[in-house]
């Protein structure tokens, strides 16, 4: 997740690749629509619309079965992209890429497939504060399951992991971290490599939910040496009802499969049945290829433009919508960690969160409020809501003077 | 579609100051509503007379619609008998989320109507309607109210 500025001579044209995006163009509430919920899900490029027509227009069929030409085109198109994705995140190879729905499902794949055979009474989860729900109950189910203990290390009012009661917590009982690389509610960036190494020194394996990291900036699974990771296609340009696992092969295979069914297995008979292979004894029944291919078009389509250059732009963004927001009177910043991707979380003086969204609303300007699925993290600060500002490669100043001057109208609503 | 339409005068006075806003002790009858949606949480209280209710107030967190809703109901019910409060809920809940033909007449609801703008606006339906399930709750005992 670098982020260093960008030379004018290599700047991608982010106007132009704004034109990519289809839904961008029309009008919510007679004025044009500014899309600021990208950490809820962002939009797609024609690109990505394309390649998924394309697939359902002329190579549909079911993959890793037939002998028929379209059932060849269509495993081609799905195995192709997920030698795209693995290279994306540079995982060591495709079998330690599983396709699931997204980062829920494949949170709950480790918890159930990796920690729950393991997870002894007494042992122990360690958390964070600003985990999204998500990457919470899989965990409480789990020790729910074995007798293990969930623990959570505490963040700061800044909304920065305090590392050392991560350290101090990390002990003789801890079986596994579940970290955020980014928090949704927050926009922290978590120092991972750091918590990694302290992990690893003390033998416990580390799952980072990537939903939120993956999406701005480059991520090497391989540098960062952690042991699974998690992201969701749709918060990447790509369709709904795909994401991915990334696990470490040596760990992938120590582990059973979770569902049982078709593409998971080599042989059934009623008395044995041999599972198949990495990546596919993790993809029981027919997966969705068209998600898979839409997401292959996606890191295509970021490979194309670049990470380092959409973080870098999506720094200016936040850089500014802070400048410009903080100038407002009453305004709270919700989460100012030193480091951050590109969303703004905040509450206004004397306007609920939710009433701002309606408002704002109003002028076109979709802001997602509400707990974000991160209800501990608010209950932290001790606010039951936020409205939050998320910012995508496509976004622009001028969006985020809309969203001002709306927070201002906002104010008069209940002045 | 105007805003004011949804934030009427009546609303915003409402929400800056909510009306019998406050714990009622006991005897009494109460409940909670939460709304996972946005974390709104209400806490509704009554006193019933002989099937009347002579006291009702409320405390909680809410958007501006949730409290002056609530601000508004414990206004309206206060001296109503059980079965006409539980006519007016019927009335708000045609009003906030029914049918056109639903709504009836506007003048009997009083200020209340003042949040018939809510029913263009899907997404706040329920949190006008949160206090009015958690009112319906304490009145009939039922524990806590969610809007899901
Ligand atoms: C940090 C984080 N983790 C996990 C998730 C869950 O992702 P999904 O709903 O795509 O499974 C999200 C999405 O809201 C998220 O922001």
């Amino acid at each position: 997740m670098s982020a260093s500025p960008l030379p004018q001579s290599t700047r991608p044209d982010f106007a132009a690749l704004r034109e990519d995006f289809p839904i961008l163009h029309q009008q919510v509430h007679g004025k044009p629509l500014a899309y600021l919920d990208n950490a809820a899900s962002s939009q797609r490029p024609r690109q990505v619309i394309d390649a998924v027509t394309y697939y359902e227009e002329h190579d549909h069929a079911n993959i890793h079965r037939g002998v028929h030409t379209l059932s060849q085109r269509a495993t081609d198109a799905f195995e192709g992209a997920r030698k795209r994705i693995a290279g994306f995140i540079n995982a060591a190879s495709e079998r330690e890429t599983i396709f699931t729905r997204g980062t829920t499902e494949a949170i709950n794949l480790v918890a159930q497939a990796y920690a729950r055979p393991r997870l002894q009474p007494g042992d122990q989860v360690l958390i964070t504060w600003m985990e999204h729900h998500s990457n919470i109950v899989p965990w409480q189910m789990v020790c729910e399951q074995t007798g293990a203990e969930l623990v959570v290390a505490p963040i700061d009012e800044r909304g920065q992991l305090r590392m050392d009661e991560f350290e101090r917590l990390l002990g003789p009982r801890t079986r596994l971290v579940a970290a955020a690389h980014v928090s949704n509610a927050l926009g922290t960036i978590n120092p991972v490599a750091e918590m990694i190494t302290l992990a690893h020194d003390r033998g416990v394996p580390v799952l980072l939910d990537g939903a939120q990291a993956v999406p701005h900036g480059s991520v090497d699974v391989q540098a960062l040496g952690c042991d699974f990771y998690a992201f969701s296609g749709h918060k990447m340009y790509a369709p709904t009802g795909i994401g991915v696992l990334y696990g470490r092969e040596a760990l992938l295979e120590e582990m059973p499969p979770w569902q049982g069914g078709g593409d998971m297995i080599r042989m059934v008979r009623f008395d044995r049945t041999e599972y198949n292979d990495l990546p596919w004894k993790f993809e029981a029944g027919t997966p969705n290829i068209s998600g898979v291919v839409g997401l292959g078009a996606a890191v295509d389509y970021l490979g194309a433009i670049g990470m380092d250059a959409i973080a870098a732009r999506e720094q200016e963004l936040l850089a500014y919508a802070t400048e410009r927001l903080l100038q407002m009177p009453g305004l709270r910043p919700i989460g100012t960690a030193e480091h951050k991707a590109s969303l703004f979380s905040f509450v206004l003086d004397g306007v609920h969160p939710h009433d701002i969204g309606t408002i704002v609303d109003h002028d076109g300007i979709a802001v997602r409020t509400g707990h974000h699925c991160a209800m501990p993290v608010l209950d932290f600060f001790g606010i039951p809501a936020t409205a939050r500002a998320s910012f995508a490669l496509y976004n622009t100043e001028e969006e985020i003077d809309r969203l001002a001057e709306s927070l201002l109208r906002a104010r008069e609503v209940f002045a | 579609m105007d805003l004011k339409d949804l934030y009427r005068d009546v609303i915003v006075d409402h929400n800056r100051s909510p009306r019998n806003f406050r714990q009622i002790e006991p005897p009494r009858h109460d409940a909670e509503g939460f709304n996972p949606l946005c974390g709104d949480k209400l806490h509704v209280y009554l006193r019933l007379k002989e099937g009347v209710i002579e006291d009702i107030s409320f405390e909680g967190s809410g958007c501006a619609i949730s409290v002056a809703s609530a601000s508004l109901m414990t206004e309206a019910l206060k001296g109503k008998s059980e079965a006409e409060a539980l006519t007016v809920f019927e009335r708000m809940h045609g009003l906030l989320a029914g049918s056109d033909d639903n709504i009836g007449d506007l003048t009997e609801l009083g200020k209340l109507a003042a949040l018939g703008g809510v029913r263009e606006y899907p997404t706040r339906v329920k949190c006008a309607s949160l206090c009015w399930h958690t009112m319906k709750s304490a009145l009939t005992g039922t524990g806590t109210a969610t809007t899901e």
